[in-house]
């Protein structure tokens, strides 16, 4: 492990290529993390079948891919056939855990985890997947830094999908009413917001997010049924860091985790991939449990 | 540092992001006595006990327990000091019945590791029973106290609090929500477990009638700031308590 | 009320049933014998995690954890003891390694006992770290956990990495090995419920009760909350290791993902068995574990390969529509069953006239 981190030192290019590959990746996982965090702030659900519907998301641009279709169309049909499963998941599980406690929707969306997971597992099977559009690897600066087109490309979509579901929360009327409900449901129903359409909404529309990601996710990684969890544990990390509501926290998280994944792995080994994964998570709780009890309190939701 | 005052704030300030809800605000409880705390909506008292007891830390200034500074202190020590404090909105542990709410809110200062697995103690029980009888609830004593009427809950409350055999107890407006022809009855406790129990009472109040009935001095706050303080003749009759109190209608 | 309703006449039939149930249950049927093995670990299962669930309100869905290391760590020792454990899980290693009485039974005395204290040990150090999560969080936290744990022993080789690791042979008849190990964890699982009970009865029981019911005014009345709270998940962590121990034996052989951390199964399932079963109770966990653990069993092979499918939707249905469980029903249908006394409503308005 210290001669991994040495040569980290010694060959900042090298650095470099762990970088920009983690950054490049991290987009992807900013904007998983922006659904979540969507979907937290105005329900107060926190949806662990999150990662499913990105694992889901990648199958069907992955299974388009097999019909001969580019990954290109695989995003937003993705976007289409996740928005459907999503608003079939509101209105059947969430919708009536909405108002429980916290535990509740937790394990609610649990539930739909497992449902959803094994349900790929059974159609799909549980070998690793991945879409290979044969694109050539660009290299720079002697070999040492490599970008694999597929992942700019990723990157672009994915700034380009975060721009438009930012413009449209924006300058949208429904966009107004979700950041309205967010804020206060209450009010928000007295000024004539129909708030049951918005939750379905803002639900249908994280699930649509996570399935275009998962549609770039398919392109640039490997991916089987059973990954799903790490993805949800990945926004939950991002989420929990920069706060709920902080746009522009989220995006440095998400980003700052791509990053800290590929230099981990590398510094590690890439057997620790989800540990990592999974210990970024508690350290987070940790900062905040030691930053809170600095005030007499304790991490509350 | 008077042995007379057994609570001692002085000038502490507390702002939550841009509010600032107390601003250098001082006073004196007492010991053995009742001090009353009053002021218009808004005006801070209820920060004010939630800093004294610890249930948020201050921006500055000083609070002094029985000499010792506590502003530092969480909840518990203070709570196992003997500082007890009473909630506006009751608190009681709803899915258990009277008898065990009071039985877990028995004192804990000494409480040793093995203490935890005690057995349920005949003397303690007793104690108990004669609590909820003081305050009129030994017939409901095996209802769930989630099931209890509010009144009927707040008494629980100031039950499961002397239980816990406190030197001082701070009351967060303990008359707020009771049927008016209670509250001579809950005034009537109070007082006895000031002067039977030797319980310092600091009590936030709206209720001028009782206030002025029950306290031997008040402080009234309003915006924040500690306006006056005095004897409750001289604070009914001071005209700045009145424009605070006109002025926030 | 008839006599047949006594709360003592019921609880002493209720626990003669169980008793004989489990004595002849093996006896009847001999072929199901593991299975019934692994419905009483469901028991200790729930039973261990009703007690910060249910009792104290603090859902963990990692307890799974404790699970885990009691496996691992009576699997070091009993090979440890008298071999080198290095070898032992060495991939390129063809021998067989022999236990005589002696070593496997005082290998698994000591074994059972170290699982145990290691996981209470595990159970302090953590319980700092987790208690001071609320709510979901705390549910994340112990999830992550227990996740990360398991990919971690993956990659350590001394105890066999990814591949797992076997256990010693246990050196006579498997048939009385099988029915060794049944006893085990029928006693286990009994020795867990009394001890619940007497601890339930204690000032420990009203702690935690309060802790769920109103952890700030806990607080706030000086009970040691953290303190309530460690001891707590550490009398989970015992029972949860030694059980894991057992298992462990009884399997013969474990891995890290599938067999000793498995969250996404037995990690669940403790959740969702309470939860059947009515959380809060001390029969509940107990209904709940028998009844799913039947239910399972008989299913399962019918239902082919959407079995993980049904849990899933199982836990959904449970969770939405059925928390309270069998006991919180009955409970709530007949109070007067379980010594909880009510009112009319006339006497609740009283106050608000």
């Amino acid at each position: 492990m210290w001669d991994n981190i040495k040569i980290l030192i010694d060959a900042p290019l090298f650095t470099l290529d762990m970088v920009i590959n983690g950054l490049l990746i991290g987009a992807v996982f900013a904007l998983i993390a922006y659904g979540l965090a969507l979907v937290w702030g105005v329900m107060n659900v926190k949806n662990l079948a999150q990662g499913d519907f990105v694992i889901l998301g990648a199958y069907v641009a992955w299974t388009l891919f097999n019909w001969g279709i580019h990954p290109f169309f695989g995003v937003p049909v993705a976007f289409g056939v996740l928005w459907v499963l999503g608003w079939i998941v509101y209105k059947t599980v969430v919708y009536r855990v909405i108002e429980h406690d916290l535990f509740t929707s937790l394990l609610a969306t649990f539930g739909v985890a497992i449902v959803l997971q094994q349900s790929m597992n059974l159609i799909f099977g549980s070998d690793e997947q991945t879409v290979s559009l044969g694109m050539e690897s660009m290299s720079f600066f002697d070999n040492v830094v490599t970008i694999q087109p597929t992942r700019l490309i990723a990157f672009f979509a994915a700034i380009l999908l975060a721009i438009a579901v930012i413009t449209f929360m924006k300058r949208s009327r429904m966009g107004q009413a979700i950041r309205a409900t967010s804020q206060n449901p209450r009010s928000a129903r007295v000024m004539g917001i129909d708030t049951e359409k918005v939750y379905a909404f803002t639900y249908s529309l994280n699930a649509a997010i996570c399935g275009a990601a998962g549609a770039l996710v398919a392109v640039i990684w490997e991916f089987q049924p059973y990954i799903g969890l790490i993805f949800s544990i990945r926004s939950f990390v991002i989420v929990t860091a920069a706060g709920l509501g902080n746009l522009p926290g989220v995006i440095a998280a998400g980003l700052g985790m791509g990053v800290l994944e590929q230099t981990g792995a590398f510094v590690l080994g890439t057997q620790f991939q989800q540990a990592i994964v999974v210990g970024m998570l508690l350290v987070v709780l940790l900062v905040k449990l030691i930053l809170a009890s600095r005030h007499r309190q304790v991490v509350e939701q | 540092m008077s042995h007379e005052s057994i609570i001692e704030v002085e000038n502490i300030t507390k702002t939550f992001g841009g509010v600032v809800a107390n601003k250098n605000v001082s006073l004196k409880v007492k010991k053995g006595g009742i001090t009353g705390l009053i002021g218009p909506n808004g005006s801070g008292k209820t920060t004010l006990f939630n800093s004294i007891v610890g249930y948020h830390p201050i921006d500055g200034g000083s609070i002094r327990f029985m000499d010792k500074e506590i502003s530092t202190y969480r909840v518990q020590e203070i709570a196992r000091l003997g500082l007890l404090r009473t909630f506006q909105q009751t608190r009681i542990y709803g899915k258990m019945n009277c008898v065990e709410n009071m039985l877990i809110s028995i004192p804990l200062r000494k409480a040793g590791f093995l203490d935890m697995f005690a057995a349920r103690d005949k003397e303690i029980l007793e104690r108990a029973d004669r609590l909820l009888e003081f305050v009129g609830l030994y017939e409901k004593r095996w209802l769930r106290a989630g099931d209890l009427s509010f009144g009927q809950q707040k008494l629980l409350e100031f039950a499961m609090a002397l239980m816990n055999e406190p030197t001082v107890l701070m009351l967060d407006e303990p008359t707020a929500g009771i049927n008016p022809t209670l509250i001579n009855g809950l005034i009537d406790r109070l007082k006895r477990a000031n002067e039977e129990f030797g319980i310092t009472l600091f009590v936030i109040e709206h209720n001028m009638r009782v206030i002025m009935n029950l306290a031997e001095h008040i402080y009234c706050l309003a915006h924040g700031k500690m306006l006056a303080d005095g004897k409750p003749e001289e604070i009914q009759n001071d005209q700045r308590v009145i424009d605070a109190y006109l002025g926030a209608h | 009320m008839s006599a047949l309703m006594n709360n003592k006449m019921a609880k002493i039939v209720f626990y003669a049933a169980i008793l004989a149930l489990g004595i002849f249950l093996p006896i009847w049927f001999p072929n199901y014998i593991g299975q019934l093995t692994v419905m009483w670990l469901m028991v200790i299962f729930a039973l261990t995690w009703d007690i910060l669930g249910g009792q104290m309100g603090y859902n963990s869905l990692g307890n799974i954890f404790f699970f885990g290391v009691g496996m691992y760590t009576t699997a070091m020792v009993q090979v440890g003891m008298f071999y080198d454990l290095a070898e032992y899980t060495s991939p390129a290693g063809g021998e067989i390694y022999t236990f005589n009485l002696t070593q496997y039974f005082s290998g698994m005395a000591v074994g059972y006992l170290v699982a145990g204290l290691i996981c209470v040990v595990f159970a302090v150090v953590l319980g700092r770290l987790m208690f001071g999560l609320r709510g979901p969080y705390f549910a994340i936290g112990t999830l992550a956990l227990a996740t990360v744990v398991g990919e971690l022993v993956s990659t350590w080789e001394l105890v066999g990495g990814g591949s797992g690791m076997s256990m010693p042979n246990f050196p006579g008849e498997p048939a009385v090995s099988k029915a060794m190990f049944y006893a085990m964890m029928f006693a286990l699982a009994i020795v867990t419920f009394l001890f619940l009970r007497w601890l339930y009865g204690t000032h420990f029981g009203l702690a935690i009760n309060a802790i769920r019911d109103d952890e700030e005014k806990a607080e706030g009345m000086g009970i040691h909350t953290l303190r309530y709270k460690t001891v707590a998940w550490s009398i989970a962590a015992f029972f949860l290791g030694v059980a894991g121990a057992i298992y462990g034996n009884f399997n013969n052989f474990f891995e890290p993902i599938e067999v000793a951390f498995p969250t996404t199964t037995f990690g669940i399932f403790m959740v969702l068995m309470v939860l059947l079963g009515g959380k809060g109770t001390l029969w509940g966990p107990v209904i709940g574990a028998i009844l799913f653990h039947i239910i399972k069993e008989v299913t399962w092979t019918y239902l082919l390969g959407w079995q993980w499918v049904a849990l899933g939707l199982l836990i959904i249905i449970t969770v939405v529509y059925f928390q309270q469980g069998i006991m919180g029903w009955l409970m709530d249908k007949k109070p007067t069953w379980f010594g909880i006394r009510v009112e009319g409503e006339k006497q609740r308005l009283g106050d608000m006239q």
